[in-house]
């Protein structure tokens, strides 16, 4: 495999463009953190790494947005983003490493999408190459833009299938002043549904909580962020709901697991009965597995209506799962979205959801 | 264009006699929506009352090539719901039940006739509310927030109608009926909740919507100062920003919105060359902080009177002037044209004072609201259409304001949306390739382009027509982004 280092918006769209009149096989790549997720591609001859486009172009921090090049870090663009007092508010896997354009394609967004939102509410604007050497842009730089199709969401997510991301512009929060975060642990699961419920229903506005099971006790991290004094008196009302430990950040650490799911926020007790192994699971639904017994695990979470990703290949199993239940409720048109964006098939064959 | 009876005919079976309107005085009610200037009779409304009835009136149009606008409460202000000549109205009107609420999940499942606010009214009890607030939200419908990606004052914090769409049923082109999104979030596959909110129509008929309810703030607080120059409100829009706060709305009015909103609805505002009105909401503890805070950059920035609404009567009030600005504006001039675009927000001297001189040259007055919060400004160009020349000067400048927005970094429309009234704008804020490739996307929806075929894009293409060469990016020549 030939591996291409463009350092232009331009030149991928040319290396795209040649590698489509040859019919090769085109593997983008981030940071590399994540090359294994979603099924293996069924042809690889040249891998396109976007470590070259690096930059952060402009921050515009008096009107809280960012354009980025795709193959900046995670981290560096929070580095600099900080030096402004503000933030892109995500927090994925391997910042140090993944990057902008890995974390779009593989929507890794992280727990303080309870708060924030997820990267498809943050990312406002992309600059796409597409396979037949197109370069175009959708969105733009200002946070509320409504003219013409939201691409950004379109790619967002879609492994790299529909084209290269070469740049993306984001709207950003201020870092939080004051953070704390504390855990409370629950005798089983049922009573840990029973507190995230109420946890939910208040009006206690977290930045993020999740729920830790596997062996022991289950417990439930919430993160609050805001004022010192609004902070405190959200932190008192629940010690009120529940007795509390203050906690580390690092339980905030991402889990590097074999399985993302998606449930109801409601049927996390439900969805965790019978886990073999270790689960975090944030209050968004979003759930991230160490375990075993993952195939009557997603028969379970299906029938339910939501959906369980194998983040590693595993014999005999679709990383997606039963498309015809979840998302493949349109697959067709999703092939048809295919057809159209990458007719020859080049662009990481074979890795999303029902072979596309 | 000659119909066939049989086609009206066939719709009739499918809907029975009260689900469509045919006769050539009864359609005029359909011929335009709230962007009045443009009118088409369609050849027929129909007003379905299941999905199952939306497939099938899709499935006739797409045998006949036949095409349809769906219309929710026709509020639009782009001339979305406007009918394409030869083509039929799909009005959702009667599909308005709340299907589901779910407290436990924070979900609701609506029918996209649904009034925006219905959904606030039904969840409010329980201590939940639907958070985008369009200025009409009491009478514009969830389908139609869905095609617009409607936003609203509050969208500054709580995010647009797409940030609340979970999952739809959406009827394709051909009839084929398609699960978008889900209950649950990050359904495998690509995002097509996403990519169809905001589409204006153009991608297929939403038949039923999931939405997010959000718990309602512990205390809402709403803050009025008043500033001689809305250069002053500004800066101190800019300050907040800096101090890392995020209120969950920041309106300003100049003068002249001032003074129309205070002749609609007495909302007691000062009589000031810059109003800022800023909402900040969440725990009491916080709340109490940060208004102080905000207090005080506003005096700093040297606003004269500083109020906090003291009940939620005086709220009320203060939101009632705020969004009745537009119909209030007809109280100072007899004509006048809502304009919505959008530039970075530290842009926002230089355009007002840009506006300024060209009203002043052009003998015309512009009123201005915006949400000053994220950049989205709504001009208000006023003129009188029987001195002679006024009316073309306004649409002029109401145009130019938004070649200002392009050329500023921003764009054509933050909340509207294109429709008809602005598709000329797009090649002048998006590049061929840029258009071509949004194509692509209509063309896997739609081949025959049978869905609002005429809205949005400058002219129509074909599927499978090819794009043409390159030409260099409006953003380019304008210096403001370059290729990379």
């Amino acid at each position: 495999m030939r591996i291409v280092e463009p350092q232009s918006g331009e030149e991928a769209a040319e290396i795209l463009r040649c590698a489509n009149e040859d019919g090769a096989a085109v593997i983008p790549r981030g940071g590399g953190t994540k090359s294994d997720w979603g099924n293996p591609p069924a042809r690889t001859d040249v891998m396109l790494s976007t470590v070259r486009l690096n930059r952060v172009i402009e921050h515009a921090w008096a009107d809280l947005t960012v354009t980025v090049e795709a193959g900046c870090t995670i981290a560096e663009l929070q580095r600099t983003l900080a030096q402004h007092g503000q933030r892109l508010a995500v927090d994925p896997l391997w910042p140090e490493k993944a990057t902008v354009g890995g974390v779009l394609s593989t929507n890794d967004t992280g727990v303080l999408r309870f708060r924030y939102g997820g990267l498809r509410d943050l990312v406002i604007g992309v600059t796409l190459a597409l396979a037949d050497g197109t370069l175009a842009q959708s969105g733009g730089k200002v946070v509320k833009n409504v003219a013409g199709y939201d691409l950004s969401k379109l790619v967002t997510g879609a492994f790299g299938t529909l084209g290269v991301i070469i740049s993306a512009t984001f709207r950003l929060h201020p870092l939080p002043k004051y953070t704390q975060t504390v855990t409370a642990t629950l005798p089983d699961l049922g009573a840990m549904q029973q507190l995230l419920g109420k946890i939910l229903d208040a009006q206690l506005v977290p930045a993020a909580v999740q729920v830790r099971a596997g062996a022991g006790a289950p417990q439930i991290d919430v993160l609050f962020e805001g004022t010192e004094e609004g902070v405190n008196f959200l932190v008192d009302r629940l010690r009120g709901m529940t007795p509390l430990v203050d906690s580390d950040s690092e339980v905030w650490t991402r889990l590097d697991a074999s399985a993302k799911i998606s449930v109801l926020p409601a049927k996390i007790a439900e969805t965790l009965e019978g886990l073999e192994g270790y689960a975090v699971v944030e209050a968004t639904g979003i759930g991230w597995l160490q375990a075993g017994g993952l195939g009557p695990m997603r028969e379970k979470i299906e029938r339910a209506g939501g959906s369980l990703v194998m983040m590693r290949p595993f014999p005999g199993m679709d990383a997606w799962g039963n498309t015809q239940n979840n998302g493949g409720g349109a697959l067709a048109l999703m092939r048809s979205i295919k057809k159209q964006f990458d007719p020859r098939g080049i662009l990481n064959p074979g890795v999303f959801v029902g072979g596309i | 264009m000659v119909v066939p009876m049989s086609f009206i005919d066939e719709l009739r079976n499918v809907l029975g006699p009260d689900g469509l309107i045919s006769t050539s005085e009864e359609v005029r009610t359909y011929e335009c929506d709230g962007l009045t200037n443009f009118r088409v009779k369609p050849i027929a409304v129909v007003l379905p009352t299941s999905t199952e009835q939306v497939q099938a009136v899709l499935r006739i149009c797409h045998r006949e090539k036949i095409p349809f606008v769906a219309r929710g409460s026709g509020t639009g202000l782009s001339g979305g719901a406007l009918p394409v000549t030869g083509g039929i109205v799909i009005s959702l009107a009667k599909m308005n039940r709340i299907l589901e609420v779910d407290y436990p999940n924070q979900r609701v499942v609506v029918e996209p006739g649904v009034i925006n606010l219905n959904v606030t009214v039904r969840v409010s009890p329980d201590g939940y509310f639907y958070a985008p607030d369009p200025s009409s939200q009491s009478v514009c419908s969830i389908g139609g927030n869905v095609a617009e990606n409607a936003g609203g004052a509050h969208c500054l914090k709580y995010g647009f109608t797409t940030t609340h769409v979970l999952g739809m049923d959406v009827v394709l082109p051909d009839g084929s009926l398609a699960h978008f999104g889900s209950k649950t979030l990050d359904a495998p596959g690509y995002d097509l909740a996403g990519v169809f909110v905001g589409s204006e129509g153009t991608l297929g008929v939403a038949t039923k919507v999931t939405l997010r309810i959000v718990k309602k703030p512990e205390c809402v607080q709403t803050l009025l100062a008043a500033f001689d120059t809305t250069n002053q409100a500004g800066a101190a829009v800019s300050d907040i920003i800096k101090a890392g706060m995020l209120p969950a709305a920041i309106e300003m009015m100049d003068n002249l919105a001032i003074q129309a909103a205070e002749a609609a609805v007495h909302a007691n505002y000062p009589n000031c060359g810059g109003l800022l009105l800023v909402e900040l909401d969440g725990p009491v503890a916080e709340v109490d902080t940060l208004i102080a805070q905000v207090s005080a950059i506003c005096r700093e920035n040297g606003a004269g009177e500083v109020r906090v609404a003291q009940t939620e009567e005086e709220r009320a009030v203060v939101w009632k002037g705020r969004k009745a600005a537009f119909a209030a504006v007809g109280r100072i001039s007899p004509n006048y044209i809502v304009q919505d675009g959008v530039i970075p927000r530290t842009a926002l001297p230089k355009i007002l004072s840009e506006m300024d001189r060209l009203a002043t040259e052009w003998g015309l007055r512009v009123a201005n609201v915006f949400h000053a919060g994220d950049g989205n400004l709504h001009p208000l160009v006023l003129y009188d259409r029987r001195i002679e020349g006024q009316e073309h000067a306004a649409e002029r400048l109401a145009e130019r304001i938004l070649e200002l927005c392009i050329e500023m970094g921003g764009s054509i429309t933050g909340e509207h949306g294109v429709g008809e009234e602005k598709k000329h704008m797009m090649g002048k804020m998006f590049a061929e390739p840029d258009l071509a490739t949004m194509q692509k996307l209509r063309c896997a929806f739609d081949p025959l382009s049978l869905a609002n075929p005429t809205k949005v894009f400058p002219r129509p293409r074909m599927c499978g027509e090819s794009p043409g060469e390159y030409k260099p990016h409006p953003l380019e020549t304008a210096g403001i982004a370059e290729r990379f």
